[in-house]
């Protein structure tokens, strides 16, 4: 146990030593949740917008400037003609241009008042958004003018955003970036760190010595299952603090499902190891076999509902995925082992394969 | 010079002689194209709506209907029972609740004004954004029918509003998402390489070797960029081919304009690689470094996220980000058509940008400890 | 002739507060078999970096073929070969290819690097694998075709970091064929080596104890100093502190 004891502490003071990797190992989260936080979000504000005023009389100049006071949008630019459209959206200065029609304060009275509204629908939801918006603050424009008579719309609307009184995604991707760092640390730095002794040579050293290899193994495993615990741990707790993230379950439940699910990272990590020779080969198989599909299929950045049936199909088969719903459940929910347990039991799933396909490509070299 | 010739030689075989890398390099983007992009939509159809209809008239019957006839929405479930609705919501069975209130009818045709009430599942502000959006555009256009069936003794004012997308009239989310989609696959590709590239070189020792010869610094840099640019090229031309034939992305403007700037691009965002790579000693560092910059500049390019939705701040920062402004490049030129007038601001900044970071690299390596 | 092509005068290489090598000095001749001996961990190879421009010292003064190593460390490099004990050149590529590369490299011209290319392939025998790559060679055949390469341009000195770490007698012995061959045309060799038995084929040798130079003349005079029948005694003399 002793010589066990001391491999896993060469391994941990590996890594400690190296200050840079270290600065980023845990500069990494907090700059990932800084940047979901306060910076990554679809909402729409201040959007540039065009505008060309055929008639500027007093209705129009009424409806812009409530278009511009509310926050949405921001004047670019006042043009003069048709024809500059195109080329404002060409220059990719303005996401939308209002067009009002001649004559519009006395169409206005009669409900003929004639308005365009041409969104830059490069990007469709923005696209979409801002048309809404505009056509909302219209339509409280076209209220506020006729209040009190007859001509108002009968109907009015009020919005209640459950779960998310701000409509921030904080709570979206929290769980997110959780993911991303564990498959990092626990998956791509583990089968880099394997591959580098492979790929020096030393690794032949290690097998030779009286150390079993699944020691070896393990030894190398185990500081990174430590920092990745040690990561959640961060996160969790700047989501907390920083973000007021709910934690309406139990976090000792959710500590364990994030150690089940360092595990399952882990795993994958040793066996994309056993795969491969060179340490390249096992960044670019973690990147691109696992990373990204991870992050666009496991549902917190796209939502999984909307894709391709195959590509939804796929999706079961990523770990990710799992602990996501897992993850939001216990923190927004407050479920608990009750109502997860099938998605806890198919990360053990998980695990199981991963290690016993190591366990068979370990045996296959060896023979 | 010449010797410039030999290592760009030198490269090009060990890199196409690494046969488990070729299909990375290669086949690994197009079918990552391929599925992320098919991935990658923000477009929502049949959002899960359970509704409390309290009021349950024919005035109620047909917003309903109207509501499920829409693409946007799927009507699960009727109820008139409030507590089965935010039942529904709670368990996830519903994405938006809409309670109708009693005698809507009644009141609509007498003119008092009625309440509507949205409940939005907001765990996903996108998609709750949009969804009370659409919500929100259907009851408005409903109401105004109902106006126009009724109409006050006094002509109702108001306008008429024509909307129109230009640049993607059928509202593709692919359209938007494939050349940004691209240009995040090149580059990660083309950073990770030039990174790990010669720190490999200094992890195996051949990098001694050459610090002992008399090369020049400018000459090795160069050496080391140039395969890795010829190779980010031809992947994007892969990757254009795909994206015209799978995806049918419009080609509105000039693909030269396109490639001179994936040069400029390339330039910066291998010279990076090449960067890092003279300041770590390891290829695990190299990886790790390249990793922690990749990301941030990827969330920050306005690949998922607008950039004109960031903070002031946010977008302060995204100036620096090469990834930006090729994203930009590829959307306005290839979508809008865009012509060399409308993006000489990007060439500028991106030259500027390539021979600061390549001097920096060239300033960087050291050929004596 | 006796032209001094290395000058080296109190260089010393500190690393924080651990003297790597401490204040040595010797001078070699053109065409002299130069031997650096010791144990390992003793400063040899940070000596040989030092004056082949690979590391800066921290103090003294070294000219090597005339150049300064603290300022003029590039026209050191057109001038020597080098040759590493960590083996150096390129697994995935094949012997032709490695010697192109690195002919193209010293600037030879293409014709050139075609001459050697066939001179040198002829001279280690391996006509059979010279398009091999090189991960699929012995050591012995790859530390051969190291030395070749460091010697590709005929420098005017070759430095040797333990050139024959790790290969077996015969091939040992062919090594100290070829560098006798190459002193005997004018190349000056510096070489190091904890073989204490190579140190009898050096011209001189000088004896590296914990960075210092603790001995420093022929291996003959060295054993009758100490009155010892073998190198192996003049060392553990030597390192023992006793009176030189």
């Amino acid at each position: 146990m002793n010589r066990f004891t001391a491999f896993v502490k060469k391994e941990f003071l590996h890594i400690l030593r190296d200050p840079r990797t270290l600065l980023i190992m845990f500069g990494m989260p907090v700059a990932q949740v800084i940047l979901f936080g306060f910076a990554i979000t679809n909402e729409i504000s201040n959007a540039k917008i065009a505008i060309l005023d055929q008639s500027k009389d007093v209705v129009t100049q009424k409806l812009i400037s409530k278009i511009l006071s509310t926050g949405y949008f921001e004047l670019e630019n006042y043009l003069n003609s048709e024809y500059e459209i195109e080329q404002v959206f060409r220059e990719g200065k303005v996401k939308e241009v209002i067009v009002f029609g001649p004559n519009f304060a006395s169409d206005f009275q009669n409900g003929k008042a004639n308005l365009q509204v041409i969104a830059d629908a490069t990007d469709p939801n923005t696209g979409t958004t801002l048309i809404n918006y505009t056509n909302a603050i219209v339509n409280d424009f076209i209220g506020q003018e006729f209040a009190g008579s007859a001509r108002i719309l009968p109907i009015r609307i009020e919005t209640r955003m459950w779960y998310n009184p701000e409509l921030l995604g904080v709570f979206y991707f929290i769980p997110g970036v959780i993911t991303i760092i564990l498959m990092l640390v626990s998956t791509m730095l583990t089968s880099i760190s394997i591959a580098r002794e492979k790929e020096l040579g030393t690794m032949e050293v290690l097998l030779a010595s009286p150390m079993k290899p699944a020691q070896v193994i393990l030894a190398k495993v185990i500081p990174y299952l430590f920092l990745s615990f040690f990561n959640a741990i961060v996160i969790l707790l700047m989501g907390r603090f920083v973000f007021h993230l709910p934690f309406e379950g139990s976090i000792v439940f959710l500590l364990l499902e994030t150690l089940l699910f360092i595990i399952v990272a882990l795993s994958l990590g040793v066996l994309i190891s056993t795969k491969v020779a060179t340490q390249q080969l096992a960044l670019m198989i973690s990147l691109f076999a696992l990373m990204l599909p991870t992050i666009l299929l496991s549902g917190f950045i796209f939502p999984v509902e909307n894709m391709p049936i195959a590509l939804q199909v796929i999706s079961h088969f990523i770990p990710a995925k799992w602990f996501v719903i897992i993850i939001k459940s216990i923190l927004l929910k407050g479920n608990d082992i009750s109502h997860l347990w099938k998605e806890t039991l198919i990360l053990v799933a998980f695990v199981v394969v991963f290690i016993g396909a190591s366990i068979k490509n370990y045996k296959v070299r060896l023979e | 010079m010449r010797t410039i010739r030999f290592i760009i030689q030198k490269e090009f075989l060990q890199i196409f002689r690494n046969k488990a890398m070729l299909p990375i390099i290669f086949l690994l983007p197009v079918i990552q194209l391929v599925i992320l992009s098919n991935a990658a939509t923000y477009e929502i159809q049949d959002i899960r709506m359970v509704a409390i209809d309290k009021d349950n008239s024919p005035m109620s019957h047909r917003l309903l209907s109207k509501l499920n006839g829409s693409p946007y929405f799927k009507l699960l479930q009727v109820t008139n029972n409030t507590k089965v609705g935010t039942e529904a919501l709670n368990n996830g069975i519903a994405d938006i609740v809409l309670e109708i209130p009693h005698r809507m009818e009644k009141n609509v045709t007498s003119n008092i004004p009625v309440k509507l009430q949205l409940s939005v599942n907001a765990i996903d502000g996108v998609k709750a954004g949009l969804a009370s959006g659409y919500m929100q555009a259907i009851i408005v256009e409903y109401g105004k029918g109902i106006i126009m069936l009724n109409p006050p003794s006094s002509l109702s004012g108001g306008v008429v509003t024509q909307t129109s997308n230009w640049f993607n009239e059928s509202l593709d989310y692919k359209t938007f998402m494939v050349p940004g989609i691209l240009v995040l696959l090149v580059t990660m590709i083309g950073t990770f390489l030039t990174a790990m590239n010669i720190v490999r070189e200094k992890e195996l020792g051949t990098m001694e070797q050459l610090n002992v010869s008399p090369i020049k610094k400018h000459h090795f840099i160069i050496g080391k960029l140039f395969p890795f640019l010829v190779l980010g090229l031809l992947e994007l031309f892969i990757g254009l081919v795909v994206a015209k034939l799978v995806f049918n992305t419009p080609f509105l403007g000039s693909l030269f304009i396109v490639f001179l700037f994936a040069i400029l691009y390339l330039m910066v965002v291998l010279g990076i690689g090449l960067l890092i790579s003279t300041i770590t000693e390891t290829q695990q560092q190299a990886m790790f470094i390249s990793w922690f910059f990749m990301v941030i500049f990827i969330l920050m390019s306005g690949l998922f996220t607008p950039i004109e939705s960031m903070p002031v701040w946010a977008q302060k920062i995204t100036l620096f980000n090469p990834v930006r402004y090729f994203i930009e490049i590829m959307r306005m030129v290839m979508l809008k058509g865009s012509g060399f007038g409308d993006v000489g601001r990007h060439f500028l900044i991106l030259g500027i940008y390539a021979l600061v970071i390549n001097g920096l690299a060239i300033w960087q390596y050291r050929k004596t400890s | 002739m006796d032209e001094k092509v290395i000058r080296v005068e109190n260089l010393t290489k500190t690393f924080g507060n651990f003297y790597a090598v401490k204040e040595i000095s010797f001078e070699v001749s053109k065409g002299e078999i130069f031997g650096f001996i010791g144990a390992n961990g003793a400063g040899k190879t940070t000596a040989i970096k030092m004056l082949c421009g690979l590391l800066t010292p921290t103090s003294g003064k070294a000219t090597v073929a005339g150049f300064d190593v603290f300022r003029e460390q590039e026209k050191i490099k057109k001038n020597i070969g080098y040759m590493s004990q960590k083996f150096s050149l390129y697994e995935d590529l094949t012997v032709i290819e490695n010697i192109n590369f690195f002919g193209g490299i010293y600037g030879l011209s293409d014709r050139e690097i075609k001459q050697r290319t066939e001179e040198l392939i002829s001279m280690l025998g391996m006509e059979e694998v010279s398009s091999s790559l090189l991960a699929s060679l012995p050591l012995g055949w790859k530390q051969k075709l190291s030395f070749s390469v460091a010697l590709l341009h005929n420098p005017k000195i070759v430095f040797l970091d333990e050139p024959t770490g790790g290969v077996d007698p015969i091939t040992r012995r062919q090594f100290w064929e070829s560098i006798y061959q190459a002193a005997k045309n004018g190349t000056t060799i510096f070489v190091t080596t904890h073989y204490m038995d190579e140190a009898e084929y050096c011209d001189r040798i000088s004896m590296m104890v914990d960075g210092e130079i603790k001995g420093l003349a022929s291996p003959q005079e060295l054993k009758s100093i100490h009155h010892a029948e073998s190198m192996d005694e003049v060392f553990i003399s030597l390192a023992r502190n006793k009176e030189f």
